[in-house]
């Protein structure tokens, strides 16, 4: 089943204003850089974006934000960037901070076709407030967990290092993330990959997301692949 | 009274052969540097590392390969990568072995504040709310004095508080507590030349003192 299509706009082509839109990622490692760029130059408005953090000022969803084209932002980290922090004060931008760990787990929970999840991150604060809270046995302990919804964005955006036409997904160390979990969780799912190859080429058993969960997949070109913090030492 | 190394090393301490570690961003990660040679611990990085290693040399950095703080790091033999959900996962199913984070408040039950200031700074939680909240051996470094000379180990967290009831241990510039489960910080070490009134008038919740608290070893 070949899902491939030419480029960045052809896979984001339907992509309306007002839709969400969960995208891969952990800081600027793994983002999704030419669906990212085709986005702004399409200048669709309004978007609920789910990512764990939001770029920076002039990279990754920072692009997105100097063109105001995102109304709200789900995610857990967003330190890295002060147009984000600007809008976010002024009231421009609308913004929903959730842990981590229900990040991630509520986009799994999409893709394993369950509503919700249950979590004790976040019992007794404030992303408590008017969620349901269960108490469970488990693990010998007793103790509240958090109902916490699976979500259904319209859109999944990913990118992988390779990824075959059929849109079998392999990434590569650390930008594997968030990846798979949003790949999971779209009505349609985009795979951008830096090797796009033939069926046959990944060994299944090496294969992060199957097929099956994506429908559109394309060669990327151009990678920056930005490093945020660039930490070494010395030989 | 300790500096940000010093806290460090203090908490190196606490970790034990064998232990699976996850270090928060901060004086947590200068703790790695302490862990005794030969000692057998695996790092991981809720990004999705376990057997995480020093930063890269330079020249070889890989952009596809970073840690929690978004540094560039390397992975030692034996290291795993996976996703964000087994990531939590292992965290949630207590796997892992010793968690180490900072805070800006820490109450006298345990409630740990550290992701919030309102009006002021908003980064989020990140990661901090779930490992508090599953975490069953959690140590807090933290400064426990501010700028301002107002003490951060409260009666009550001011801020917005990340876990309810979640902290142990905590090791300041000043001491090593245990935060008790009736409530109230135990002095359990005093920092080198810090007296115990030094601690007492640094600690604005309830401060537990018993006989003679010995001076930490740090060597």
């Amino acid at each position: 089943m070949n899902k491939t299509v030419k480029n960045a706009e052809e896979a984001v082509r339907d992509v309306k204003d007002g839709m969400t839109i969960a995208l891969g990622g952990f800081g600027l490692c793994g983002i999704p850089e030419n669906c990212i760029n085709a986005l702004v130059k399409k200048n669709v408005r309004e978007l609920t974006c789910i990512s764990n953090n939001a770029g920076v000022d002039d990279f990754g969803l920072g692009l997105l934000l100097q063109g105001k084209q995102i109304k709200k932002m789900i995610s857990s980290y967003v330190g890295e960037n002060a147009e984000f922090e600007r809008q976010m004060l002024s009231g421009e931008l609308e913004v929903d901070l959730i842990p981590q760990g229900t990040l991630a787990t509520r986009l799994m929970a999409t893709g394993y076709g369950m509503p919700v999840i249950y979590t004790p991150a976040g019992v007794g604060t404030e992303v408590a407030e008017g969620k349901e809270v269960r108490r469970f046995k488990f693990n010998g302990v007793e103790k509240d967990y958090l109902m916490e919804y699976a979500f259904e964005p319209d859109f999944a955006i990913v990118k992988a290092w390779k990824g075959d036409t059929q849109g079998n997904l392999v990434f590569r160390l650390t930008t594997r993330n968030f990846s798979p979990l949003v790949a999971m969780s779209g009505k349609i799912t985009v795979a951008e990959v830096e090797h796009l190859v033939q069926p046959g080429e990944l060994d299944p058993d090496h294969i992060h997301v199957p097929g099956i969960y994506v429908h559109r997949i394309f060669q990327g070109e151009k990678y920056i692949k930005r490093i945020e913090q660039r930490t070494v030492r010395e030989k | 009274m300790l500096d940000k190394e010093g806290i460090a090393k203090r908490i190196a301490k606490e970790i034990k052969d064998g232990y699976y570690v996850n270090l928060g961003i901060g004086i947590p990660t200068l703790c790695a540097n302490y862990v005794p040679k030969g000692m057998d611990i695996v790092l991981q990085s809720e990004n999705g590392i376990l057997g995480m290693g020093p930063f890269p040399y330079e020249g070889e950095e890989d952009s596809d390969l970073i840690n929690a703080g978004k540094q560039t790091v390397t992975l030692l033999n034996g290291a795993s990568i996976f996703d964000s959900a087994m990531s939590f996962g292992m965290i949630r199913a207590q796997k892992v072995d010793l968690t180490i984070l900072g805070a800006m408040e820490v109450s006298e039950n345990g409630d740990i504040a550290n992701w919030k200031i309102p009006g002021k700074m908003v980064k989020g939680m990140g990661g901090a709310m779930d490992l508090v909240a599953s975490a069953k051996n959690i140590i807090v470094a933290m400064q426990q004095v501010n700028k301002a000379g107002e003490s951060k180990l409260l009666p009550k967290c001011t801020l917005p508080i990340t876990g309810v009831r979640c902290i142990k241990k905590i090791v300041t510039e000043l001491g090593v507590y245990d935060v008790l489960p009736e409530g109230g910080f135990k002095l359990l070490e005093r920092a080198p030349g810090i007296s115990v009134e030094h601690i007492r008038k640094s600690t604005a919740g309830k401060l537990i003192v018993e006989g003679d608290v010995p001076e930490m070893i740090l060597d």
